[in-house]
């Protein structure tokens, strides 16, 4: 944990320290005359420069410089982008299609292995998906591509929603491992017992690894492969994210967590609430999905709407999600409802920026201060209003455009008169193609 | 019951003109041209049977709504009144007036003061699987589809509703009075789905909606053809959906004629699926059908016309927006979301437009839910729509929208005439919000469901639910 804190620190000095002078090449857009979300709390009026890729200043009264674009956003609120931290985006295009789902591994092979640590989605990751440019017109320009499936899922990548290729949309591959116990099949007491077997052996492997490799040890439980890709995870350097609701089950998963020194995060956790204080304590994140206040299943019988804001009272730190794919788009929607259920409007907009960057590395995303990447939203209103929608949407400093496929569609049956007009005659001479 | 009968059926029009170009096979328009007297006949003995198997056994909740009125609040109608501030008079369980400014002193009248808040008719959710797929998920409780043949229309969601749903309550803290419940979409005809009042009950019989038609249940597209494709049954493709939609039809009139036909009154040739869609036939039933693409909701469209028959509504609908004018010619309303998309092939190509967009035309859209949790925040949604139509230049009032939820849901369910709109004479079936009821920080404070209050969120109550009773006893 130390060490992580410690690069995490180091990464933010060299944020802080990026150098913005001496690139007159690149673009500059200054938005001026806005609400401003700084990381202190919202700044009417605030100026946000961007500079190439990066914020090149973020405050009241920044200064612009010569020859920049200037926008006047008044009586528009600018946010950093969200951050959707429990999606499959550009893993899955359609999701009952499995030709088209890369969040599933190992799926095919029999047994079918439930252990999938060293399985990593980065490679999977499509920047193409027609999902992606429909998720940014929702105002979230990253997001964590998590695995999905078995006792330990694989390995999610950090992606910011631009760019047409692998290189330029992975942020960071191998960000977090996931897995998920509780509420299904096996107790969850063997479930828990296995994971705890899984990490042992793993643990063990650290040191017995040249033994093995010449014999001299009893067969392993799991494949070693998984055992190396568990590494980072027993290091404290790779957060592992678990799946879990009920109550009792995340006192099981904090206990498991302090036994080998893991970074735990909670992913679900209906019920964590009723753990705050030891949540709290153990400085373990919960992924809240504001949505979830009903009995949906016996593992969520205490699921309430202020479950993110008791978490945050706390002290907590709190990220909220859609926990969704297709309408990962309706972020801001589920922050509007943790505030309806008591959540400040800061902690919200915290829990869908600054804190997801924070927990998980990715230091120079979620706040709009000098030197961070320029991934910056302006907003027609309130962002967790329903009504409004994103009027600017910069991702590393690129103006995307507001196109989607849905977009296209809406626009060619906007006029249905004109659906399917036929080709004209051309026009002077026929030009045949060569 | 006898309300959806003798409405416009634009499926006569279409019969005449085929005729009248000479098309017509014989037999097209089947029990409908029947001799009047064997009709009669029939009719009566439909209402025979649908009282046989109506009796009520849990006695109906009783409408003893006070005499009150709510004041200072801004009130709007979903016909087209905002009144800020207005007033709403209601008494025994009905609306007795509705009204702009001072209302008329009334001394008997208990005064609740609204004012800074909002008050809306109470919502409607089209498409709700409350009570047949409960919470929790259990498998015990996975009552929402007969998925034992593509053709089940014999099956009454009322008869798998399980009145402790704790989603039941969680509606009407969601500003829902009314729901129409349904089977699931594994069948081509999944049985009668049933329209509900949203007061606590001890069984589904005492919620049903007083006078509501019965919907029955039909799905077209990927769902029927998966599940039973997947067992080697039929069908297995869109045009075994098709084929399979008509021979159930086929045989729904061969039984229509035999029931019209039979000399033995106390030995009636009985058939309980046929008898549902008999009731579609004879249009004493609303259908209501699942289909997502266009093209599957023409090819429906042209079933219902060589049958005899009227969609009422298309369910979720994703692609209306490209059939809209057709839709609307044909006074079909378009149950829809805001924004679901993605998850099936047929649901690619949604867009948020889509109810604004179908709204334009002039055709009646609604904001369904199909979800336990979107059924919490219809208001939300409808909300999220108008904006998305708005941006798309769509000239939407907030009236309009509100319609989507209430007044075009109540029409979909054939209620039109009790419920969905704030006037004198109708049900007091009313919300009071604590902003407005668009807004994504809109809560419902007060519910009243034929006028007796339901739910105060100022005043907590012990759960609804007896499931929900006792689950935190633990110290």
């Amino acid at each position: 944990m130390s060490a992580w804190r410690l690069a995490s620190a180091a990464a933010l000095l060299a944020l802080l320290t990026w150098p913005v002078a001496g690139r007159a090449a690149e673009r500059c857009v200054a938005l001026e005359g806005g609400r401003v979300w700084l990381p202190s709390g919202p700044v009417e009026g605030a100026t946000v420069v961007i500079v190439g890729e990066r914020v090149a200043a973020a405050a009241a009264g920044a200064a612009v410089p010569e020859g920049c674009e200037r926008v006047d956003v008044s009586g528009r609120v600018v946010t950093p982008g969200f951050v959707e931290v429990q999606s499959q985006l550009g893993l899955i295009e359609v999701e009952m299609e499995s030709s088209t789902d890369d969040a599933h591994a190992g799926t095919q092979e029999t047994p079918n292995p439930s252990v999938r640590a060293s399985f990593s989605v980065a490679d999977a990751y499509n920047p193409r998906s027609t999902v992606i440019p429909v998720t940014r017109l929702g105002g979230v320009t990253s997001a964590l591509s998590v695995p999905d499936g078995g006792l330990i899922a694989g390995r999610s990548a950090f992606v910011d929603l631009a760019g047409g290729s692998q290189a330029e949309a992975v942020v960071r591959r191998d960000v977090a491992m996931h897995a998920s116990v509780g509420g299904g099949g096996d107790s969850r007491a063997w479930t828990l017992g296995r994971l705890r077997a899984l990490l042992t052996e793993a643990r063990d492997f650290q040191t017995h690894e040249a033994a093995w490799r010449q014999n001299r040890t009893p067969p392993l439980a799991f494949p070693p492969a998984e055992l190396v890709a568990l590494r980072p995870v027993l290091a404290g350097t790779m957060p592992l994210v678990l799946d879990v609701d009920r109550a009792s089950d995340i006192e099981a998963a904090l206990r498991l967590a302090s036994d080998f020194g893991l970074r735990l995060v909670v992913s679900g956790g209906a019920e964590a609430w009723m753990v705050a204080d030891a949540l709290a304590r153990a400085k373990v994140p919960v992924i809240v999905d504001a949505m979830l206040n009903a009995p949906e299943r016996f593992d969520r019988i205490r699921a309430r709407a202020d479950n993110a804001s008791l978490l945050w009272a706390a002290g907590v730190p709190l990220l909220l999600t859609t926990a969704s794919t297709h309408n990962a788009r309706t972020l801001g929607q589920v922050a509007g409802n943790a505030v309806r259920a008591g959540l400040p409007v800061e902690a919200a907009m915290r829990a869908l920026t600054e804190t997801p960057a924070r927990v998980f590395g990715i230091a120079d995303r979620g706040r709009l201060a000098a030197g961070a990447r320029a991934n910056v939203v302006v907003w027609s209103g309130d962002p967790f209003e329903v009504s409004s929608a994103p009027e600017r949407i910069f991702i590393g400093g690129r103006d995307i455009p507001r196109v989607s496929r849905q977009t296209l569609l809406r626009d060619r049956y906007r006029r249905l008169e004109r659906l399917h007009a036929p080709l004209g005659l051309p026009t002077g001479a026929a030009a045949s193609p060569r | 019951m006898s309300e959806a009968r003798g409405r416009r059926r634009p499926w006569n029009e279409v019969g005449i003109a085929v005729a009248a170009l000479g098309l017509v096979a014989c037999g097209g328009a089947g029990a409908h041209v029947a001799a009047d007297g064997k009709q009669a006949r029939l009719i009566e003995r439909l209402d025979a049977i649908e009282a046989a198997g109506n009796r009520p056994i849990e006695a109906p909740g009783v409408a003893t709504g006070p005499r009150a009125l709510l004041v200072g609040g801004t009130v709007l109608t979903a016909e087209g009144h905002r009144y800020s501030p207005g007033w709403v008079l209601i008494d025994g369980g009905r609306i007795r007036g509705v009204g702009e400014g001072e209302p008329p002193a009334d001394e008997r009248a208990a005064r609740v003061d609204v004012s800074g808040r909002f008050v809306t008719p109470g919502l409607i959710d089209t498409h709700s699987h409350l009570g047949v797929y409960p919470s929790p998920s259990a498998r015990a409780h996975g009552d929402g589809n007969e998925a034992t043949a593509p053709g089940t229309a014999g099956v009454w969601a009322e008869h798998s509703f399980w009145p402790q749903d704790p989603g039941l309550e969680r509606a009407v803290a969601g500003g829902v009075t009314t729901l129409q419940a349904l089977p699931g979409s594994a069948n081509l005809i999944g049985g009668r789905g049933v329209t509900l009042h949203l007061a606590p009950q001890r069984g589904s019989r005492a919620m049903r909606f007083p006078g509501a038609p019965v919907g029955v249940k039909m799905a077209c597209g990927e769902n029927p053809k998966r599940v039973y494709g997947e067992r080697k049954q039929a069908p297995s493709t869109r045009m075994g959906n098709t084929r399979a939609f008509r021979e159930l039809f086929l045989k729904a009139r061969d039984a229509s004629q035999k029931l019209a036909k039979a000399d033995d009154e106390d030995a009636l040739p009985r058939d309980l699926d046929s008898e549902s869609l008999i009731a579609v036939l004879e249009g004493r039933a609303l259908v209501q059908v699942h289909c997502y693409r266009a093209d599957d909701m023409l090819g429906v469209l042209q079933v219902a016309d060589e049958m005899g028959f009227e969609v009422r509504s298309f369910h979720h609908a994703v692609e209306a927006y490209k059939i809209r004018d057709i839709l609307a010619a044909r006074h079909v309303s378009v149950s829809t979301w805001a924004d679901w998309w993605g998850f099936k092939m047929e649901a690619y190509d949604a867009i948020p437009e889509n109810a604004a967009l179908v709204d334009e035309a002039g055709a009646r859209a609604v904001i369904h839910s199909d979800s336990a949790r979107g059924i919490q925040r219809l208001n939300q949604e409808a909300g999220k729509a108008m904006a998305a139509g708005r941006r798309a230049g769509v000239d939407l009032s907030e009236d309009d929208a509100l319609r989507w939820i209430t007044a075009n849901a109540a029409w979909t369910l054939g209620i039109e005439d009790q419920v969905g709109t704030l006037e004198t004479g109708k049900r007091a079936d009313i919300v009071v919000w604590d902003a407005d009821p668009l807004s994504v920080y809109a809560s419902a404070d007060l519910v009243f469901i034929d006028g007796v209050l339901r739910y105060d969120r100022s005043r907590p109550q012990p759960p609804w639910s007896d499931f929900e009773l006792g689950q935190d006893v633990q110290p």
